[in-house]
């Protein structure tokens, strides 16, 4: 999505307060179910409370030794697509130097990490596909450490529910502490075999093949282990916050 | 048309309609209007095929309020196809209403169809009908299934295998709302021309047989 078409949503969203307003525009809809369609609150209100059931449908669904599909080397999608809620040059540039991943909450040791010393980690790789919400997908290969690895390395609470990610564009999301610890999930290090482009996320990017596009947050900075839902980005616009495949 | 309880209707008789047939009717018919209408929407968000829909035909407002209208209206179309399928086969109404269908008979049907000369019987469906029936059921099975392949191809992934792997779950997906909506507009079509079938699946009783002309 480009930054004009961002622009247009967020005012819409704003502007209108309901999200799902030309949804329900159908007379004969209205005429079938006999309810008051124009009461956007009540469809929103509906539609987030089904939303929440799904993620407990999909949290009950999810398990850590299910492992996503993976790929040869022969099927990585070659150009890999960019997609931000901004355009490709307006990505983050990060001085490598500098740049520390912040650790906040439920963690023992909250010692900043600079991209060296987590470049000293053991690390895994994996050639998986990348699904967006948007409906296309494409696969790549990601290396870096698995973030369960680096979680109790850290000595986080595995019992908290939720880790909350901040990026250095301003994005954020959250992710529940069952995929946290999947074996597949990753603090990515590498694209390709290569240093993580910026386009796609230097200097660290969150791997989740078990979730959606948007849950894996590019440039990330901090990481907060917490029990509260931490929401996110796209998830406060009303995107499925587990958003699970 | 046949309710499954009754006897094929005699000449005179009001052709009814069982109350779960016309219950699981609408809930359907407005369950997959939301689906389609939402699906576009999602659709159009990464078009597989070069044409997207119009977004004054398509449903949420945007990508995020067109998937929270799908994943909810799925509930609603996947618990009442269950509910209407399960019933179907206990009371031997799908057996009854849509089999057989015999080649000679559907050769008869669709000429007689094509030709306009082809006479509605309330009360028992021609070949033609069995057959679309049938394939709207399996069409609405394919999407269900595909859907939810769609929604989950790390946790069903063996099924993703079976449809040509993700991508290809998205182009059965895609099929399976084609062939729904090529129903759809026979269906209604042939309800505009026999208006008379819309009251028996609104009331459960029917116009006295026979007969009318019609597709």
């Amino acid at each position: 999505m480009n930054d004009t078409n961002f622009q247009r949503l967020v005012h819409k969203r704003l502007g209108r307060r309901a999200m799902f307003t030309g949804a329900l525009s159908l007379g004969s809809l209205a005429l079938l179910t006999g309810c008051d369609l124009e009461d956007d609150d009540a469809v929103d209100r509906t539609l987030l409370a089904i939303s929440r059931f799904n993620d407990r449908v999909q949290a009950a669904l999810f398990r850590q030794d299910r492992l996503a599909p993976t790929y040869t080397a022969a099927d990585i999608t070659d150009p890999f697509p960019f997609n931000a809620y901004y355009e490709e040059a307006k990505a983050p540039e990060i001085d490598s130097v500098t740049w520390r991943l912040e650790l906040a909450g439920r963690i023992e040791n909250k010692t900043p990490w600079s991209l060296g010393a987590l470049n000293q980690l053991p690390w895994t790789t994996q050639i998986t596909r990348h699904v967006c919400i948007e409906g296309w997908s494409a696969i790549g290969q990601w290396s870096g450490v698995p973030l369960g690895d680096f979680l109790r390395r850290v000595g986080a609470d595995l019992r908290a529910s939720f880790i909350a990610f901040r990026c250095a564009d301003g994005y954020s999301s959250g992710l529940d502490m069952a995929t946290a610890l999947h074996p597949q999930t990753q603090i990515t290090l590498r694209f390709r075999n290569e240093v993580l482009p910026r386009r796609y996320g230097f200097p660290i990017k969150i791997r989740i093949p078990t979730k959606l596009g948007f849950k894996n947050p590019k440039h990330v900075v901090a990481l907060e282990v917490t029990d509260r839902d931490p929401g996110g980005f796209w998830e406060n616009y009303g995107y499925n916050r587990f958003s699970g495949l | 048309m046949t309710a499954a309880m009754n006897a094929a209707p005699v000449d005179g008789a009001r052709a009814t309609r069982s109350v779960v047939i016309r219950t699981t009717h609408w809930l359907n018919a407005i369950a997959m209007t939301c689906m389609i209408g939402s699906g576009w929407r999602i659709y159009d968000a990464s078009p597989l095929f070069p044409f997207a829909f119009p977004a004054s035909l398509t449903f949420g407002d945007w990508l995020g309020g067109a998937l929270a209208i799908h994943f909810a209206a799925m509930w609603l179309l996947a618990v009442n196809f269950v509910v209407y399928l399960t019933w179907s086969l206990a009371t031997g109404h799908l057996r009854r209403s849509f089999l057989p269908i015999r080649a000679a008979a559907l050769r008869a049907d669709a000429i007689q169809a094509l030709t306009f000369r082809l006479t509605h019987d309330p009360g028992r469906y021609n070949t033609v009908q069995k057959l679309l029936y049938l394939l709207v059921i399996l069409g609405i099975s394919g999407a269900i299934v595909s859907g939810a392949v769609l929604w989950k191809p790390v946790q069903l992934q063996e099924f993703a295998i079976l449809m040509g792997g993700y991508e290809g779950v998205r182009r059965v997906h895609f099929a399976a709302m084609t062939g729904i909506v090529l129903f759809v507009v026979i269906h209604v079509a042939m309800v505009a021309i026999v208006p008379s079938t819309l009251l028996p699946m609104l009331t459960g009783r029917g116009p006295r047989r026979p007969v009318e002309k019609g597709g």
